[in-house]
């Protein structure tokens, strides 16, 4: 009991004559935010890139691909195949008709209005069971396009994000004339990078005669997956890839993301070290300036454990603040702040906004701690052992 | 330089607040020399691109294939020196992670077209003359531990054959190198007569011509001839210089890679910040030692020296060391990634740039201190002591 005592006044004594060292100690809880912002604003962009996509997904949502292709851009299916998934096991029917859309996928390059230069936005023609078989997806704006007519509906991220794609103006790809006539949302998932318009008009367009590129079908229940997967795998007149969609958007997301915590987790690490350095100096200067302080200390009675704890917690405070400060930052200037790159994996602009979750924010918190404690522990050493009749000779 | 052994000995004066401040700097500079080095592959081939080649694409986009049937009109337009083509194939060698860049070409015209790819006479002839015959760069050739001779199966991810089977199988006659550090050659290149003849859709075209301008001639203006030859057919062109080409894919990646720029440069000013904090620090401990040497007989301008010298010479040796610890690194970076993302590069530029960052730092760092140890009166400074 009287060890935390002498623990907590030198403590307190330590910090309220903190303003003097000031220099130092902003420097030290400067670094260690720096190293906060950082991790939080890297990896909140790996968060926001996964939730965009894998938000996107369903596990009641099946969705068919040739075998082999690695995303929908790859893929091929003809109009025969799309009936042969049509009629399969396991798929959900409203009444007679199967809930499914067969889709393509193609990109055109439309202008970023941030950099003003081309890039790849996906464009997908879809059936009318495109909005059962996503969850979430809801026209905003205007109205649906018409089966049969160059009329597009637009993700509300890709309009806020590309040039030109305003409801109620038209647009031009190669030869053919495209009205927009509405704007969807899909709770920010990466539907929302994307135009939609008639799988046919969009075939014609494309000269892609009857074929598609992927299918979409709701499924019946948890084990029907299974059940559509061996349907589809024994048929000899189709070769299919068959995964829920959540599982495809996770593969689709799991390349940059791997590539964005790649740079963000050795990153943190080696700035961690600097800001040890950084604490470590602003703690040994704290030591030094306040060594006849300690020595009388030690001579009225306080016990070398009460110093190195009050040293230990000064430096773990002051990461602290530093961890805070950090987290702030990260959190004010780049939560919701909307970006849009292209993923290798579909080869195709995605729009995401970076996310500075709390878990990322209380990582944030801890690296500070731990910044802090290895900061300290060295200095706090020196101030416990510092020899008390040498310390008060050099007053 | 005579002074050496004193700026030396100061510096050293605090060893463990030296030795911290040298490591600070060197952790600030081995993310200066990682990140520069990331930063240049992002800018993907800007830098290496060659003026005098054009690059012929769908308007629509880089996705749609365009006829075969241009080769010939694009020859034909005025201030074209000749063209090639190439087209994406997109497979993969053995799983679907194992991605890199595929092509099939004309052997002949596209060699021609890309002169900075050195491979030895009598393999580009065992290439031409193997229908089913490929040659890889240097760099992925090292990854998958290939050698001449080998049957190298691609699995194709888009191009199934004819005959319904989805996995291309190439003799590998040839590897090509480039003398240039900062190109990559994580490629594959194959016929296209044998790709043609053997897909099962899409014949009669390829995916992008690439042309070299004649001597003299005005690659806008052949751009645009080009463009209008084709404009209102059923396939437009958009033709570009190599370096706008590469640019508008770096632009693609968009502000992510600026924002980590910006980030790393924050990261890096709080660095220097927190070693010049301490480097300015430990010149104020020493003002009394500084008076005697002025007692000595050191001049104004010679006290400046000494310690924007030591602050100098503090920073570099953090600097250098980090530099150089990222520079090995990279090298392990660049083999590491090169077929994900090629053309990881320290480059002398960003070696030369960081060089002049350490001086500017120690001068920032230390011109303060230094100005207080030139205008010190030594009577005071001494009082002090």
């Amino acid at each position: 009991m009287r060890g935390l005592r002498q623990i907590f006044a030198v403590t307190w004594l330590n910090l309220r004559n903190l303003p003097q060292r000031i220099g130092s100690s902003v420097v030290a809880v400067i670094g260690v935010a720096a190293v906060v912002l950082v991790f939080a604003a890297v990896l909140s962009m790996a968060k926001g890139f996964e939730r965009t996509m894998i938000s996107a997904g369903s596990d009641d949502t099946a969705i068919i691909m040739r075998s082999g292709s690695t995303s929908e851009l790859t893929s091929g299916l003809s109009n025969d195949q799309t009936l042969i998934i049509a009629n399969a096991p396991g798929v959900l029917k409203d009444g007679d008709t199967t809930v499914m859309s067969a889709e393509l996928y193609v990109i055109v390059d439309v202008k970023k209005k941030s950099t003003n230069t081309d890039a790849n936005v996906p464009f997908r023609g879809v059936q009318p069971g495109a909005f059962e078989v996503r969850n979430g997806v809801t026209l905003v704006e205007g109205r649906m396009f018409e089966t049969g007519k160059n009329e597009i509906i637009i993700g509300r991220a890709a309009q806020r994000e590309f040039d030109g794609l305003d409801t109620g103006s038209t647009i031009r790809f190669g030869q053919t004339e495209w009205r927009i006539v509405g704007a969807f949302e899909a709770n920010g998932s990466v539907s929302e990078s994307e135009l939609w318009t008639d799988v046919r008009v969009l075939q014609d367009a494309y000269r892609r005669g009857a074929s598609f590129q992927s299918v979409r079908v709701k499924l019946q229940g948890p084990g029907s997956l299974q059940d559509l997967k061996d349907a589809l795998e024994a048929d000899p007149r189709i070769n299919p890839d068959v995964m829920s969609e959540k599982e495809y958007y996770s593969g689709q997301a799991a390349p940059l993301s791997r590539f964005i915590k790649l740079l963000g987790y050795p990153l943190t690490i080696l700035m961690s070290i600097g800001a040890v350095f950084g604490a470590l100096n602003s703690m040994y200067s704290s030591v030094s300036v306040r060594g006849k302080e300690i020595a009388t200390l030690r001579a009225l009675g306080f016990g070398p454990i009460s110093i190195l704890f009050s040293t230990m917690i000064e430096s773990t405070l002051l990461a602290l603040v530093g961890g805070v400060v950090g987290g702030a930052a990260a959190y004010l200037v780049f939560n919701g702040f909307q970006v849009s790159t292209l993923n290798g994996a579909s080869f195709s602009q995605v729009v995401f906004n970076f996310a500075v979750t709390p878990d990322l924010l209380i990582n944030g918190l801890y690296a500070a701690l731990i910044i802090g404690a290895f900061g300290g522990l060295l200095p706090a050493i020196r101030a416990a052992r510092m020899p008390v009749a040498q310390a008060l000779r050099e007053l | 330089m005579k002074y050496f052994r004193l700026i030396w000995k100061n510096a050293w004066r605090k060893k463990i607040r030296t030795s911290l401040t040298i490591l600070s700097v060197f952790v600030a500079f081995l993310l200066f020399a990682l990140l520069s080095a990331i930063g240049f592959a992002f800018r993907g081939g800007v830098d290496v691109a060659d003026a005098e080649r054009l690059i012929v694409i769908d308007k629509i986009s880089l996705i749609n294939p365009i006829p075969i049937s241009y080769l010939n009109r694009i020859a034909a337009t005025e201030g074209v020196e000749f063209v090639t083509h190439a087209s994406w194939f997109g497979g993969y060698y053995q799983e679907p992670r194992n991605q890199f860049g595929q092509f099939p070409v004309n052997p002949q015209t596209y060699f021609n077209m890309y002169p900075e790819f050195n491979m030895p006479a009598e393999q580009f002839e065992a290439f031409k003359s193997n229908r089913s015959g490929a040659v890889v760069g240097q760099e992925l050739a090292d990854t998958y531990g290939w050698k001449i001779g080998d049957r190298i199966p691609i699995q194709a991810t888009i191009w199934t054959k004819a005959d319904g089977g989805r996995t291309w199988e190439f003799d590998l006659e040839g590897i090509f190198s480039t003398d240039d550090p900062r190109g990559s050659t994580a490629l594959m290149l194959f016929q296209y007569d044998y790709f043609e003849e053997a897909r099962a859709f899409a014949k009669g075209t390829v995916g992008w011509y690439i042309l070299r301008v004649a001597k003299g001639a005005d690659p806008v203006r052949v751009a645009n001839a080009i463009d209008l030859q084709f404009a209102n057919s059923p396939n437009e062109t958009k033709t570009s210089t190599e370096a706008a080409f590469a640019q508008s894919f770096t632009k693609q990646f968009g502000n992510i890679a600026l924002i980590v720029t910006l980030i790393l440069g924050a990261v890096f000013f709080t660095l220097l910040l927190v070693s010049g904090n301490t480097m300015s620090q430990s010149v104020r401990e020493r003002i009394p030692e500084l008076a005697v040497l002025k007692t000595l007989g050191f001049g104004d301008r010679g006290m400046l020296g000494i310690v924007l010298a030591e602050s100098i010479l503090i920073m570099l040796m953090g600097g250098l060391l980090g530099l150089g610890v990222g520079w090995v690194l990279v090298q392990g970076i660049a083999k590491g990634m090169a077929a994900f993302l090629p053309g990881v590069y320290l480059s002398p530029a960003a070696i030369a740039g960081g060089v002049a960052m350490m001086i500017g730092a120690g001068i920032l760092a230390g011109i303060f201190p230094a100005l207080t140890a030139m205008r010190l009166s030594i009577i005071d400074a001494l009082a002090r002591a």
